[in-house]
């Protein structure tokens, strides 16, 4: 007979919440009048992560490895993951309730008469909503996962709807459906690899629970522990963009619907980091000597290649793209550190960089002419004449990107890097500086086209922001700053909050 | 509160109140910007006031924790090296805003970012050299890049932008190689004694010699930049060139000086063997400045650019002052950056006078100005002759005790120092000779001599630069006992000593 199992509801609650809202609003599309759809959508969604977040509050001093049969760990860093990852998907959200930039029927054909008329009469499907909530549901439930299979599951649970949402965009429909094609096929490549390893790592362990095979470290050949590392590092690797699996990146994040490419820079790199540093930690952490060369290589690769190429992208999404690729690379040197203070150093620099990439891409949303968003950089030129304010927070947040004292990056850098030199990664921390000093060039350059070059005859304006755009892109603006004026509140959060538990 | 954080918060709020007062009304902008300036010049001169010369600790300190994760602090403090180059920032500001009232006018941007982006360099100017813990020093040294990139890009003439972004890459080149350094010492500390970063605990780390050597240079390098020395100068003419007249003052006398005074305060006092090992490294490439800039100078046709390699030269005095490691070294060295800062003052003010006149930077299209405009081309010559530190003007005094410290250890570099001295004649008198004297040039004829507000501006400078000449003992009295006391910590005694047993 089987047994029912028991589950820590209480410590699941915040996932159990975004995910029922994501199945409730599936069921709000298939039966609610079109008139009201969006704005039930909006505020189930909204309203599901702020729940969540309550929750994640009130079990924020808990934690448990039972919480689902060891499948889940719900501890002291998953908790501040998850919290992340809800903090920054509401600011998303606000970006993506601008329908606007979505096609309004994703199963018109591009071109087709049926798109014209599903965008006469209105007719805006909104599944965006359950797709995003089950993203997020996804990564929360990622950082947590403690089993290889869990791990998977949940890699796909947020890798799918990203890919639909990927496809989306209203305008430039072939393109936003070819990014989209190409993330799913290089995903689906990437998920091969992490199962093909976990395979190895089970054949080798005995077992598929981290904590398993880090007490199996070294009882066998170790070879095939090897290959299962490497494997299933390709797989996380991938997501977070590291060199060499980085390639989908600038295509996606350019044929992406802006406001689903703000969410997936800045959510997955906290859910995916959040598996990584895990897996390395807990699972691998026996086996240090054997990854630790590698990641280290590839973080120095990832940096570098990061902010070179970088240096001849023309358009700002693939700049940013790019600029995501040598972030990944710092935030790389965190889990190398190995250390307590390199997890609280990547909590930091994950809500960090969130916030900001949110608020960049929220701008680059509202540059536009009459046809839609321009990200052709050398339309941006003259700018900050046109609309001051906004080209200074734009130059702002790339300052903070740069990592310039006095923004978030630069305490996000200098708590990395700090961390890896004091684990001994002294080449990753000089490889770090140089990899900031090419990429400074980028980030200021645009700045120099913002302000320092006339506006010509075709450049692009800058659309009023719809309230909901403001809200999300001034708060994740303040925060950013606030956290690089007086970083000390979030910085002694994360070192209270950076504890795996077995 | 310290009176110290007042100084140095002053501008900034002057910045916030500045940012209140209507675009149109640039007037009120400017005469509120020359108040709110002088305001900072009197506070800081009753800094020097209650300063204590017979200590050498730091005094007006204040320490407030930042952020506390990382024990960093808002701390500060001003020794009599800090407190002179403070004085010499928050004098020379309002003389500037006052020497270049017209200057914001042609901008890219409004009056008003104009001196919003003065004031707020004036705050981390004072920061800099006030700033006792390294991370607090770090944070002003790499923010205070962007006003003054703003301030090149957005007001300056001709290759602005390019050379606005020439500045900050070089610039930012050497910050972050420094980071990396502070990354390192900051995890040493942690190691030996709790980590730290208030700069009296530094100093008495205990670190091997080759990591030693890497932190070092790794300072020493965003230093040489900033300074700069041959070869990392390649930023500052360009800069210079096309900063307008008042930013390059700001530029040249007090920013370049964050570079001098960093190699004392954080190469010499945190790294004293490092010190040690690179000084005849240091003491060649400082030689060769001072001949390369000396001879780019006396090939230079634009005034800006001749300038520029002036100072270059004289960066090469005193960085060859410093790490002569002698007490007369160091003072001088100390001595001339004021010096150097009020000299530069004059002669880019002036220059830009003349420039704006003329509209023209070459040369020779200006030519005898004495007889056309007799006060302007009065106080050129006199700035001229104190930039090849003529007996009885400033930088005599100063270019002296470099010269002698130096000679006492190291009579090479000395010698051909002096040489830098007979070049500066040329390089100055050729000049002056091409601009003042002779025939007046076609088209000047109809120039104007300086107006009111410009002789107002320009006198306290030139009576700097001649009472300094006379009677330097005030600064000296703040300056020596703090220059032998960096001396002795780094474990040096005067050579000049032993050779009277």
């Amino acid at each position: 007979m089987l047994t029912a199992p028991s589950l820590g509801y209480l410590l699941l609650s915040p996932m159990i919440i975004v995910f029922a809202a994501a199945v409730i609003g599936v069921l709000v599309e298939a039966f609610m009048g079109k008139t009201h759809r969006a704005a039930a959508q909006l505020t189930i969604s909204i309203g599901a992560l702020l729940l969540a977040l309550v929750q994640l509050w009130r079990i924020r001093d808990l934690s448990s490895t039972t919480a689902a049969v060891n499948s889940v760990t719900i501890d002291k860093a998953g908790i501040f993951l998850q919290a992340t990852v809800v903090i920054l998907a509401l600011i998303a959200v606000l970006l993506i309730a601008d329908q606007e930039n979505f096609t309004a029927q994703a199963s018109a054909v591009p071109g087709s008469n049926e798109e014209a008329v599903a965008l006469l009469q209105k007719n805006q499907q909104t599944e965006i909503f359950p797709l995003f909530l089950f993203a997020v549901g996804g990564m929360m439930l990622f950082p947590v996962a403690t089993d290889l299979i869990t791990l998977f599951v949940a890699l796909e649970v947020f890798s799918l709807p990203l890919y639909l949402l990927a496809g989306l965009s209203r305008r430039r429909r072939l393109l936003s459906q070819e990014a989209a094609l190409k993330y799913f096929l290089l995903g689906a490549y990437a998920s091969a690899f992490f199962l093909f390893g976990a395979a190895f790592l089970y054949g080798y362990a005995g077992t598929i629970s981290l904590v398993g095979i880090s007490a199996a470290a070294g009882s066998a050949n170790e070879v095939f522990l090897l290959i299962g590392i490497i494997f299933v590092s390709i797989g996380l690797l991938f997501k977070i963009s590291a060199v060499p699996f980085h390639s989908w990146t600038p295509d996606v994040y350019q044929g992406a619907p802006t406001p689903i490419t703000a969410f997936m820079a800045a959510c997955t790199k906290v859910a995916a980091f959040g598996a990584l540093l895990r897996i390395f930690y807990i699972g691998f952490a026996e086996a240090q000597t054997m990854w630790q060369p590698i990641i280290t290589v590839i973080a120095i690769l990832t940096m570098v290649l990061g902010s070179v190429v970088a240096i001849a992208q023309r358009d700002v999404k693939r700049m940013l793209a790019y600029s995501s690729i040598a972030h990944a690379g710092f935030l790389l040197s965190g889990v190398v550190a190995l250390s307590k203070d390199g997890l609280a150093a990547s909590l930091f620099y994950l809500m960090a960089y969130g916030l900001t990439t949110l608020a960049a891409f929220g701008i680059i949303g509202l540059v536009r002419d009459s046809t839609g968003e321009v990200t052709d950089l050398n339309r941006w030129v003259g700018l900050g004449k046109k609309s001051p304010l906004v080209g200074s927070v734009f130059a702002f947040l790339l300052l903070s990107f740069a990592g310039i004292p006095l923004t978030s990056g630069f305490i996000g850098k200098f708590a990395i890097f700090s961390a890896a030199y004091q684990s001994g990664n002294i080449a990753i921390v000089v490889s770090g500086v140089l990899a900031s000093a090419i990429a400074a060039f980028f980030y200021i350059r645009v700045i120099i086209m913002i302000f320092f070059t006339d506006p010509v005859n075709d450049s692009v304006s800058v659309i009023i922001p719809s309230v909901k755009s403001k809200i999300s892109i001034s708060v994740a603006t303040v925060a950013s700053m606030v956290f690089g004026l007086a970083p000390s509140l979030l910085l002694t959060t994360a070192t209270n909050f950076a504890t795996f538990i077995k | 509160m310290s009176l110290l954080t007042l100084v140095g918060a002053l501008p900034l709020l002057g910045a916030a109140l500045i940012y209140l007062i209507p675009n149109k009304n640039t007037e009120l902008v400017k005469k509120f910007a020359l108040l709110v300036t002088t305001l900072v010049a009197v506070a800081s001169i009753f800094l020097a006031i209650g300063f204590d010369k017979s200590v050498t600790t730091m005094q007006f300190t204040q320490s407030n924790s930042w952020i506390s994760a990382f024990n960093i602090n808002f701390a500060v403090g001003i020794d009599g090296i800090s407190l002179v180059l403070i004085l010499l920032s928050t004098i020379l500001v309002p003389i500037v805003v006052l020497a270049t009232w017209h200057e914001s006018d042609g901008g890219r941007w409004s009056v008003k970012t104009f001196y919003v982006l003065i004031l707020i360099l004036e705050t981390m100017m004072i920061g800099v050299f006030a700033a006792t813990d390294l991370f607090l020093f770090y944070v002003f040294f790499e923010a205070m890049l962007i006003p003054v990139y703003f301030l090149i890009g957005g007001y300056g003439s001709a290759n602005r932008s390019a050379a606005a972004v020439k500045f900050l890459l070089y610039s930012l080149f050497g910050g972050l190689l420094m980071l990396a350094s502070i990354i390192g010492v900051y995890v040493i500390s942690g190691n030996q004694i709790g980590a730290t970063f208030d700069l009296t605990q530094l100093a008495t780390l205990e670190i091997d010699n080759q990591t030693e050597n890497f932190l070092f240079l790794g300072f020493f390098i965003a230093f040489a930049i900033k300074a700069p020395l041959w070869p990392f100068h390649t930023w500052l003419p360009d800069a210079a060139k096309a900063a307008t007249p008042g930013t390059s003052v700001l530029l040249l006398g007090v920013l370049d000086k964050v570079g001098t005074y960093g190699m004392i305060r954080f190469c010499i006092e945190l790294f004293p063997d490092a010190s040690k090992t690179f000084t005849p490294l240091i003491i060649t490439l400082a030689v060769i400045s001072i001949i390369y800039g000396a001879f780019m100078a006396i090939g230079q046709k634009d005034i800006k650019g001749l300038i520029a390699f002036t100072s270059i030269s004289h960066f090469g005095f005193i960085t060859m002052g410093i790490f002569a490691m002698t007490t007369q070294g160091m003072s001088g060295s100390n001595l001339y950056m004021v010096n150097h800062g009020f000299s530069t003052a004059a002669l880019f003010l002036i220059a830009g006078w003349m420039m704006a006149r003329r509209n023209s930077s070459i040369i020779s299209d200006f030519g005898g100005l004495q007889r056309v405009t007799p006060v302007m081309a009065w106080s050129f010559f006199i700035a001229g002759l104190s930039g090849l530190a003529l007996p009885g003007l400033a930088s005599f005094v100063s270019e002296f005790l470099v010269l002698v410290g130096t000679y006492t250890r190291y009579p090479v570099a000395a010698i051909i120092g002096t040489l830098g001295i007979i070049l500066a004649a040329l390089y100055i008198l050729i000049p002056i000779q091409k601009t003042l004297h002779g025939p007046v040039t076609p088209g000047n004829e109809k120039m104007t001599d300086l107006n009111l507000r410009e002789k107002i501006a320009i006198a306290p400078v030139i009576a700097i630069i001649v009472v300094m000449g006379f009677y330097p003992k005030p600064v000296l009295d703040l300056i020596n006992p703090t220059s032998e006391k960096v001396v002795t910590n780094a474990g040096f005694t005067d050579p000049v000593a032993e050779v009277n047993k």
